[in-house]
């Protein structure tokens, strides 16, 4: 028998809005105005509260973060997209679409200064907003899980996955990928290729062409997409959540954007990249691509600009506000939570600790 | 001598035993162009190629398993975990592998290699960057496991761990990386795994600790020396596992009193291992119960509440004044 080919693949790309913010008019998802609008909105309070945590950062009054400038179109426009039904399983470069779903804007803030209330969702939420997760891939496979919940519920909702480049090294995102496939689960995978992963090219991180391409080889439809082209993201998330609730199992999106500021506040980018590449990448941005969009569609012009930003820098203001004049930390929290019940042995372990404290407080 | 902070002086160590010996490899995630997260192998890919010196995808469990190929096959690897707190995705490696190819193999096949891993509190890090979890590779038969505690026996240790013929679990508390700076000598000095340090003699009671606790007990020993005029013995244990028994039950049956000091969670802990030593070789020495100041039995709080939770200086004092008192 000669040699042949038994199977062969293929790995589709999506750009709607162009570096320019030109649209492609046969790909024109034609979204609703006040839905891009809303989009554009979210995008711009996350780049405000990003930069804004830079600066608390440098100020001493928040503690390491990993900034996500320049990456604010891929979880906005996912989130923006995704129903009230489905989970959020984020990883750590997430910020927009955390906010989109429902997160105190003093979220960020408390986490970021050691508080673990940082991590609590509004009560009025469905609270289908996990965590952010800092090992490296391990929530993947949470959403492997949940979806399969989902799916034994019938539930007509799916989790949204998201992850980095780097991340897709780590065995817990192969065995997400093939978990996910084999169930059939209803799982969104987004991998935020931002070309770095702390001081690893992406090059380097992986042989494989495309990210995309390993959601092929467990068997689900990947897509590669312009991940700084919010239209794009929407309906590539739209797409692969439609093909979830209808049964047709998971799906993964590689998300083609860049890292512009450092890997976190204690990082130092100047060690292994130039600034001529971040330069480059500041030209393919996803803000001003989308307002172009918008403006050229005549739906925004300057003075609406200038009257959100106005508004943007007060709702900022206001949280770095509230979250200042947050004050009662209790500091025995965490004994309330190592279990959901009293243990006789934690509980002597808080007596000793309270007393402690008190003699600390005589010490300094 | 240099001056140097345990950062330098382990990059020292590292860039000697590479010049060296050439099977010697080190690998791990940002190791190579950025040297490392915290610096620590800062300049070894200029000094020694990208062949010696491996920038790895991200992936815990392939940086040892792979490790362990290298050792099996002659090369002497030195890994870096980014953080104690992502080395758990290696520990069926380590626990399946690492610790004991040597006895089932029943020593044909061994595994020479070193996985370094920052770890411990006190810097106002993220969550899963403060933790300190010594126990889990010291309760793995087979496992050395070193924590050094300053500059000079980083150094010297890191050098014996990478000539030991076994798998070694470097552990560096990284709130000592750059808080003070000793002398290290340029000249060749190799630690002796599985011994403590004597750092001061006393007769009345014995302190034992190890990493970054070192330094708030010394403090606390001086305090207590100066305002009563006890003899304080102060032991650093340097090799939790395996660990220096002689030294521990010699210096306690000599004082007959005991304080352990550790920043990880009290229960099923390398401190609750030293009670049980002394429990089952000086018991009918000690004139006071063992006390442990230590971390609690709780999830490691994230920073805006971690610092309560580690023993302090006046923590310290007031342990150590409780059991002269007994
Ligand atoms: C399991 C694990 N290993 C190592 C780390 C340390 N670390 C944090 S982020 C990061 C790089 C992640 O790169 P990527 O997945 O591309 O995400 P990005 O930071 O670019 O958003 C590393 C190595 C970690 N958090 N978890
Ligand atoms: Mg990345």
């Amino acid at each position: 028998m000669p040699r042949k080919q038994i199977a062969q693949f293929e790995v589709p790309y999506l750009q709607i809005l162009d570096a320019q913010g030109q649209i492609d008019p046969q790909l024109d998802p034609q979204l609703p105005t006040d839905e891009l609008l809303r989009i554009y909105r979210w995008m711009v309070l996350a780049r405000a509260t990003d930069q804004r945590m830079l600066k608390l950062q440098r100020q001493g009054r928040i503690g390491t973060f990993g900034p996500s400038t320049g990456q604010e179109a891929i979880s906005v426009a996912a989130a923006c997209a995704m129903g009230d039904d489905d989970w959020f399983v984020g990883a750590f470069r997430e910020l927009g679409g955390r906010l989109v779903r429902g997160e105190p804007l003093t979220s960020p803030y408390l986490f970021y200064n050691g508080y673990e209330e940082g991590n609590l969702q509004p009560e009025s939420s469905r609270q289908r907003l996990l965590p952010i997760n800092i090992i490296v891939a391990s929530q993947c496979l949470h959403a492997v899980g949940i979806g399969y919940a989902l799916k034994y519920r019938q539930e007509r909702a799916a989790a949204v996955a998201f992850m980095g480049d780097g991340a897709t090294s780590e065995g817990d995102f192969h065995e997400a990928l093939n978990f996910a496939a084999v169930w059939q689960a209803p799982v969104v995978f987004i991998s935020q290729n931002n070309q770095w992963a702390i001081s690893m090219p992406r090059e380097q991180q992986t042989r494989s062409q495309t990210l995309a391409q390993k959601g092929i080889a467990y068997e689900m439809p990947s897509i590669q997409i312009d991940g700084n082209d919010a239209l794009a993201c929407y309906v590539a998330v739209r797409e692969a959540l439609q093909r979830a609730y209808d049964g047709g199992g998971p799906t993964f999106i590689e998300a083609v954007t860049y890292r512009l500021m450092m890997h976190t506040t204690a990082d130092d980018p100047g060690r292994y990249r130039t600034s001529a590449e971040e330069d480059e990448w500041w030209q393919q941005e996803p803000l001003g691509r989308l307002r172009t969009y918008l403006t050229a569609k005549k739906i925004w012009d300057d003075d609406q600009e200038e009257a959100l930003q106005t508004e943007i820098k007060a709702e900022v203001d206001q949280a770095v506000v509230e979250f200042e004049a947050m004050g009662n930390f209790l500091p025995d929290i965490p004994f309330d939570h190592v279990y959901g019940t009293r243990h006789a042995s934690i509980e002597q372990q808080r007596r000793e600790f309270l007393t402690n404290l008190e003699q600390e407080a005589g010490d300094a | 001598m240099p001056k140097l902070n345990m950062v330098q002086a382990i990059n020292l160590g590292l860039a000697q035993e590479m010049a060296r010996d050439d099977s010697v490899i080190v690998m791990g995630e940002d190791v190579g162009v950025d040297g490392g997260v915290f610096r620590v192998t800062d300049q070894l890919i200029e000094k020694f190629g990208a062949e010696r010196v491996l920038d790895t995808p991200l992936a815990e469990s392939a940086i040892l398993g792979s490790a362990i190929g290298m050792a099996l096959a002659g090369l002497r690897p030195v890994a870096e975990m980014q953080f104690s707190g992502f080395s758990y995705l290696m520990l069926a490696q380590w626990e399946g592998h690492a610790s004991r190819y040597r006895a089932r193999t029943l020593g044909q096949f061994t595994v020479p290699l070193v996985v370094r891993m920052p770890f411990g509190g006190g810097v106002r890090a993220l969550e899963h960057h403060s933790e300190s979890r010594e126990a889990y590779y010291a309760h793995t038969p087979g496992s050395k496991v070193l924590i050094p505690s300053g500059p000079r026996n980083a150094r010297a240790l890191i050098v014996a761990a990478i000539r030991d013929p076994d798998p070694v679990v470097f552990m560096e508390p990284k709130h000592s990386y750059r808080a003070f700076r000793e002398e290290v000598p340029e000249a060749e000095e190799v630690g002796k795994i599985g011994k403590a340090q004597l750092v001061q003699e006393g007769n009345d009671l014995t302190v034992i600790s190890w990493g970054a606790m070192m330094r708030p007990t010394r403090k606390a020993v001086a305090a207590v020396t100066e305002q009563r005029g006890a003899g304080i013995e102060v032991i650093d244990l340097l090799t939790i596992a395996p660990m220096d028994a002689g030294a521990v039950v010699a210096s306690v049956t000599k004082t007959g009193r005991c304080v352990v000091v550790q920043e990880a969670p009290r229960s099923f802990s390398v401190a609750s291992e030293i009670i049980a030593l002394l429990n089952d070789e000086a018991l009918l020495y000690l004139e006071a119960p063992v006390k442990r100041l230590t971390g609690y039995d709780v999830v490691t709080p994230y920073f805006g509440r971690e610092k309560s939770y580690i023993p302090t200086v006046g923590r310290i004092v007031r342990g150590i004044e409780e059991t002269l008192d007994f």
